[in-house]
């Protein structure tokens, strides 16, 4: 059995073959999701030609690429968490059997396809009260259940954790060794290196190249990306840190949040950048949030400068200097309909209340005055947040942050889902802001940006803080063998590019 | 920005032009106003002065909406400040004295206050839903009022309270003065101060805006309140009109009416931004239709169906989706699309 497909756009050439893993790389805003949307008909082409397997094709909607055998699993998963795998599997090609919906070869068919993957599912459990990265599997399943020829995968392992990124993976290798095509995208370069054959890069909307993946090298592929100015990865320059702080500026003793951080111990110095490592769920999320009232803590002592506080809200953190920003941007970040304006002023705004009003004129000036500053694009104050690429979303978050004039930062995963070049002026920025006086905790999954960014870093574990280390003479490995068990020495796919 | 608040309020604007452009050529003397007595009528000035309990409950829901939230108990709040006011009034040995009615309209709008406050006590610092929370005072609200009235429909005959829903002051209806007021005042809190962007951004993502440090459970909680203050202030218009405190007719239906008001207006009923403007304009499409059906002399048992009819047009012409297609439509007929736009929408979307 043989399925050959290419796809084909006007500008752009994007090639798909039969039985490979095809990685598109782009900053945002290069164009990748819009291709992407292209080509399983969400969007229609206004020039260009599509082929699959040699026939020219035209999608005005996705139901039609998917009759034509190109299937999507999309960031966001979007099945129905109320009802049960199978019935998710099933949906829209219900069997009936007089009339009726026919339950049992519903779930047979979902068993047969979820087993064909090699997945230990049950398919009668209901999708909402399984993990997210199952319903992952799930909708790849889904996808694949109908007569898939090329499988579009967006940013699949955004919210996968170490083993089921490799679950996926395993899943990815199988459908490629029955010949489906695969389009895989991701902003993690270790596992695009890890599972892709050939590399399509954008940038600006337009086609860069396509390669092969083992001959091309991660520096190349980021400058590919970046284009030739500023292509190069600024390391720090290196500075004498005294560690411990000798005069915390955040000294929190013995945190207890339920079971998910356990006495926990913190200690931040002036001017300094704790990096936090760990893997998802490991409590380095819980533990940000303890220290910035956001969630409240059982147990355990928090001093700010030499005082001891009670942060029983963000509110009442903001007013001590200190700020939180949350891993989940489009959560509980931006507010995505408001304009940039308002999304920037709104810490400022609500620390002086409803009735004190900031002056107009003002409150542009400050806010244009922080996207010139963070280089926030395009630099239109009244934009809707929301349809800002992530990287600028980020930055107008910082930017809300920021106008606070914080003594204590505290930014988890601040780097996430955003383009290369928007991660390192985010990491620049960090390091500049504690060149000026702030502490700053940064909490990255990305074990290399740790190192990099941070002076020490705290590795958390099973809501412990296991270990806290001098960023400057320790290594990747030697971090990656604090973050994994002790007992798994594997930990192969920890991103740390 | 401005531009899109525009756009937002050409259908609602429309509509209600169309509504009166069709009066017009059935009746001319529909858009007739006169002066008798240096005072203005018509059925255009009916309309002004009639709209007044809506308006005032409308520009209340807008609020509540705007933070996620609905006020069902709003009828029943009218209903409530009617028998105070006019079970004072009634007490009183004075009824014509115009201490007695300020102090009963006070007690009365005092008494609204509390009921809309604790509508934002389960709302904001219980977090019952919205829709559960009011509907408790929806289902109270008028048993309350019977007991206040003690189960008797109250009449009063005072000059002053009667001069609130019927008087005229500088050759306008005194009722539609209080909406001038209420519109103007209610327009200064949320857009001259700050409270109109946060209760969007409570609306919008209160999650986001609890991190952002806003005060979300104050700003939810004075909606509510606000929005009891100006519920009462419509039993009151709508008693004074009527001088009887009927606690089973008083506000019914009415919360569903401001619901419509606002939607109609484009506020979304997920919460967020809010048009005040789109409400009064809301406000006066539903009275102007009201007034249409009379008018037209559309039999009373076909009237609601011409209502709905009338709301659905306006509704679906204002919906999105159907912008949208008819857009797609338009641009499949027409030239393709210039290549700049693509690049545009390729940023939006990655």
């Amino acid at each position: 059995m043989r399925f050959g497909a290419d796809v084909v756009l006007d500008e752009v050439d994007l090639t798909l073959r039969a039985g490979e893993v095809h990685s598109l790389m782009g900053e945002n805003g290069a164009g990748k999701s819009t291709l992407i949307k292209a080509i399983t008909g969400v969007i229609p082409m206004d020039a260009g030609q599509l082929r699959v397997e040699g026939r020219q094709v035209r999608f005005s909607t996705p139901a039609e690429a998917q009759r034509a055998g190109i299937s999507t699993v999309y960031q966001e998963i979007d099945l129905l968490p109320n009802l049960s795998i199978a019935e998710n599997i099933g949906l829209g090609r219900e069997r009936r059997r007089a009339g009726m919906l026919d339950r049992r070869s519903m779930t047979q068919r979902a068993r047969e396809v979820l087993a064909d993957l090699g997945l230990d599912i049950d398919p009668g459990s209901i999708l909402g009260s399984q993990p997210v990265s199952v319903q992952q599997l799930v909708a790849i399943a889904r996808a694949i259940s109908a007569d898939v020829k090329i499988l579009v995968l967006d940013e699949p392992t955004s919210s996968l954790d170490l083993d089921e990124v490799g679950e996926l993976f395993r899943v990815i290798r199988e459908l490629k060794s029955r010949g489906v095509a695969i389009l895989f995208v991701s902003h993690f370069l270790d596992q695009v290196y890890e599972i892709c054959d050939r590399i399509t890069v954008l940038r600006d909307g337009i086609h860069v190249g396509e390669y092969r993946t083992d001959q091309l090298l991660r520096i190349e592929l980021v400058q590919k990306m970046l284009g030739q100015e500023g292509a190069t990865l600024r390391e720090r320059d290196p500075a004498p840190v005294a560690r411990p702080p000798a005069d915390p500026v955040l000294s929190a003793r013995g945190i207890s949040v339920g079971r998910r951080v356990e006495s926990a111990d913190v200690e931040l110095g002036s001017g300094e950048v704790l990096g936090i490592a760990g893997l998802r769920g490991s409590g380095r999320t819980v533990l940000a949030r303890a220290l910035t009232g956001v969630t409240r803590i059982d147990a355990g002592v928090i001093r700010i400068e030499q005082t001891e506080e009670s942060l029983d809200s963000p509110r009442r953190a903001m007013s001590l200097g200190v700020v939180y920003a949350s891993e989940d941007r489009r959560r509980d970040g931006i507010v995505a309909e408001m304009s940039v304006l308002d999304n920037i002023t709104l810490g400022l705004q609500a620390e002086r209340g409803s009735f004190r009003r900031i002056p107009p004129e003002r409150r542009r000036e400050l806010a244009a005055s922080w996207v010139d500053a963070l280089g926030i694009r395009p630099p239109d104050l009244d934009r809707p947040v929301g349809t800002l690429s992530g990287g600028n979303q980020q930055k107008v978050l910082l930017a809300r942050l920021l106008a606070l004039a914080p003594k204590i930062l505290v930014l988890d995963e601040p780097t996430r889902g955003i383009d290369v070049g928007s991660k390192v002026e985010v990491q620049h920025l960090v390091r500049s802001m504690a060149d000026n006086g702030v502490s700053v905790v940064f909490i990255s999954a990305e074990l290399e940006e740790v190192l990099n960014v941070g002076d020490r870093v705290a590795v958390v574990r099973d809501g412990r803080i296991v270990e806290t280390v001098d960023a400057r003479s320790t290594t990747i490995d030697g971090l990656l063998a604090l973050v994994a068990r002790p007992d798994e020495g594997d930990g192969g796919q920890v991103s740390h590019g | 920005m401005n531009a899109i608040m525009k756009s937002r309020l050409v259908w609602p604007a429309s509509a209600l032009i169309l509504l009166i452009l069709v009066n017009t050529i059935a009746r001319p003397q529909f858009i007739k106003i006169t002066v008798r007595d240096g005072e203005l009528y018509g059925a255009l000035i009916d309309i002004l002065r009639n709209s007044a309990p809506l308006m005032l409950v409308a520009l209340g829901m807008t609020i509540v909406i705007a933070t996620r939230g609905i006020d069902l108990s709003v009828g029943a709040i009218m209903a409530v400040s009617g028998a105070v006011a006019l079970t004072i009034i009634d007490g009183s040995g004075d009824p014509g004295n115009l201490a007695t009615v300020l102090i009963a309209v006070v007690v009365a709008l005092l008494v609204s206050l509390v009921l809309g406050a604790w509508n934002g006590l389960l709302v904001s610092v219980f977090g019952i839903q919205p829709i559960i929370a009011t509907l408790v005072l929806m289902l109270a609200g008028r048993g309350v009022a019977l007991l206040i009235t003690g189960g008797f429909i109250t009449t009063v005959n005072s000059e002053p309270f009667s001069f609130i829903a019927t008087g005229y002051l500088v050759a306008l209806p005194f009722a539609f003065l209080i909406s001038i007021a209420a519109i103007v005042a209610i327009s200064v809190i949320e857009r001259r101060t700050a409270l109109g962007v946060l209760t969007e951004a409570v609306g919008i993502n209160p999650e986001a805006s609890r991190l952002a440090g806003v005060r979300s459970r104050g700003i939810i909680w004075s909606a509510y309140a606000v929005s009891g203050v100006l519920a009462g202030l419509a039993g009151v218009v709508y008693a004074s009109n009527i001088r009887a405190a009927d606690a089973n007719a008083a506000g019914l239906f009415i919360e569903l009416y401001a619901i419509l008001a606002v939607v109609l207006g484009g506020t979304s009923l997920n919460g967020g931004k809010f048009s005040l403007a789109g409400t009064v304009i809301g406000v006066l499409i539903i009275q102007t239709l009201e007034s249409t059906i009379l008018f037209l002399g559309v039999p009373s048992a076909q009237s609601p169906v011409f209502f709905a009819i009338v709301v659905v047009v306006v509704v679906v012409a204002q919906s999105s989706r159907l912008r949208s297609d008819l857009t797609k439509l338009f641009r499949r007929t027409g030239a393709a699309p210039a290549p700049a736009q693509d690049r545009e929408k390729a940023e939006v979307a990655s």
